[in-house]
């Protein structure tokens, strides 16, 4: 984060004040790639009207980053009203995220005069087989890939956002290459989001542990290993005071029903702008002050973990497993697989494990007593 | 002299954070907070009242310093916003819906 907005986001964060927000516009999408976590199912988005009002509650409230998601956010027919209304009107500065598939020289051309910080476009792969293959819409990588043209021909900030898995695992520095030669920034994002149902089956095509530290170790994406791979000076008490993160505490989450919740990746309800205006929510809402209220020194397992100073723990994650002071599983996967040494969670399941399935070996002259000998 | 015009850059992004204001450059995603003199400035920016009708109620009742100066001073700072895409200056008002 560069210095001022890190001054600013600590203002924000004294005054209680959300200065970043995602609103996701539609869950409706013309890819169906199959990590996806939404239900693509319209079940009654935000009229124009109530997303504007949404927007002024939310300009109101100080919000200034505005990142606008879906599903694919230009399959919303008053895109660029919203869009518009957004800059011009209120200000905000927007962030977009999007497959692009829809963007062509017309578009990129108004995103351009309605000025926009970036403009953030999936690519899983450089190889269109495998990335139509994980969007499962043929064609769409060249139509990306042109988008991205268009919209960096008009002088515009693009992000290639990459998802590593298993069908894209050997692709990943091909995709970093192909940013690099089209002056694009790129992302690498490790992580599988669980289904919004809880359904996890879809974690099945998260990488392996073996490939994760080897891409862990590529200096091309990490920079330096040795610092990367360090294993961190236990957390002082300083450090246990810290924030697990900004959800809830300078950043929240809005889907297309008016829902509410702490960040896109923490399914937690705090309460609906259809019946409720946004700043009392982030301000009153009991669940939204539990998340605010939690330290890392309040976290269950974490806190005897060796990893919890330089963790990437996501609250979010653990709270889909069960409990949002726990650990997140696939947060001590790449603890594991930066640094080698076992998460104080994946140490305590081995232990329940043995525990479990434990048979207690009884001396001789016992057998013969009625009661049970497994324990 | 001629009157200055000073108009916001609608390009750019902008929030008044607890009284301090935000702002992102639309052209190279630069952010600046502006101090009270230039929020002042900003907010008045419509494109339409000369920078003397700004700076005579604004400026020199609010920081009590003598017109003339105040002017010279909120020119300077003018072409200084001017320069990073924040404001748009002319000779002539603004009408909005120009773009740098
Ligand atoms: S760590 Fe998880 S909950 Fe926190 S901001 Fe990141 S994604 Fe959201
Ligand atoms: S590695 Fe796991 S147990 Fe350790 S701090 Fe991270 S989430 Fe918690």
């Amino acid at each position: 984060m560069n210095g001022l907005l890190e001054q600013m986001t600590e203002k924000a964060l004294a005054r209680n004040i959300p200065l970043s927000v995602q609103l996701d516009l539609t869950y409706r999408c013309n890819e169906r790639c199959v990590h996806c976590y939404l239900d693509h199912e319209d079940h009654g988005e935000m009229t124009t009207a109530e997303i504007k009002h949404l927007l002024d509650e939310m300009a109101d409230a100080g919000v200034f980053i505005l990142t606008l998601s879906g599903g694919e956010i230009f399959l919303r027919k008053d895109f660029f009203e919203i869009l518009e209304y957004a800059r011009l009107e209120r200000q905000f500065c927007v962030k977009l995220k999007t497959n692009a598939i829809m963007i062509h020289e017309r578009q990129a051309a108004r995103i351009r005069d309605i000025g926009v910080e970036s403009i953030q476009i999936s690519i899983y792969s450089h190889r269109a087989e495998v990335h139509d293959a994980i969007t499962l819409v043929p064609g769409s990588l060249q139509r990306s890939l042109d988008a991205a043209r268009f919209l960096k021909s008009q002088g515009l900030r693009v992000i290639f956002a990459n998802v590593l898995m298993v069908q894209n695992l050997q692709d990943y520095q091909g995709v970093r290459a192909l940013a690099e030669k089209l002056g694009i920034e790129c992302t690498l994002d490790p992580t599988i989001t669980p289904m919004m149902d809880g359904d996890r089956s879809v974690l099945q095509l998260g990488v392996s542990h073996d490939e994760l530290r080897q891409v862990f170790r590529d200096r091309g994406l990490v920079g330096d290993v040795e610092e990367f791979c360090t294993i961190a000076a236990p957390a002082d008490e300083d450090a246990l005071s810290a924030l697990p993160c900004s959800a809830g505490h300078t950043t929240c989450y809005v889907s297309p029903y008016g829902e509410v919740f702490p960040c896109v990746q923490f399914p937690l309800p705090t309460g609906n702008v259809r019946n409720q205006r946004f700043l009392d929510i982030w301000r009153h809402s009991e669940r939204m002050k539990e998340v605010r209220s939690i330290r890392l020194k309040d976290l269950t397992t974490c806190t005897s973990c060796s990893h919890v100073g330089s963790c990437s723990r996501c609250p979010g994650l653990a709270f889909m497993e069960g409990n949002m002071r726990g650990p997140s599983s696939q947060d001590c996967e790449k603890s594991l697989a930066r640094t080698g040494i076992p998460s104080a969670n994946m140490l305590a399941k081995k232990q329940a494990a043995r525990d479990l399935v434990q048979i207690r070996l009884v001396p001789a002259n016992s057998i013969t007593q009625p009661s049970g000998a497994i324990a | 002299m001629n009157s200055l015009y000073v108009a916001r850059n609608p390009r750019v992004a902008a929030r008044s954070l607890d009284g301090e204001m935000m702002i992102m450059s639309g052209r190279d995603s630069t952010l600046f907070t502006l101090n009270k003199t230039a929020t002042i400035l900003w907010q008045a920016a419509d494109g339409a009242t000369p920078l003397e009708q700004i700076v005579q109620p604004k400026i020199c009742t609010e920081f009590e310093i003598e017109p003339g100066e105040a002017l010279r001073d909120a020119e300077t700072l003018a072409r200084d916003l001017a320069s990073h895409g924040i404001l748009q200056i002319s000779e002539e008002p603004i009408v909005r819906g120009d773009s740098e």
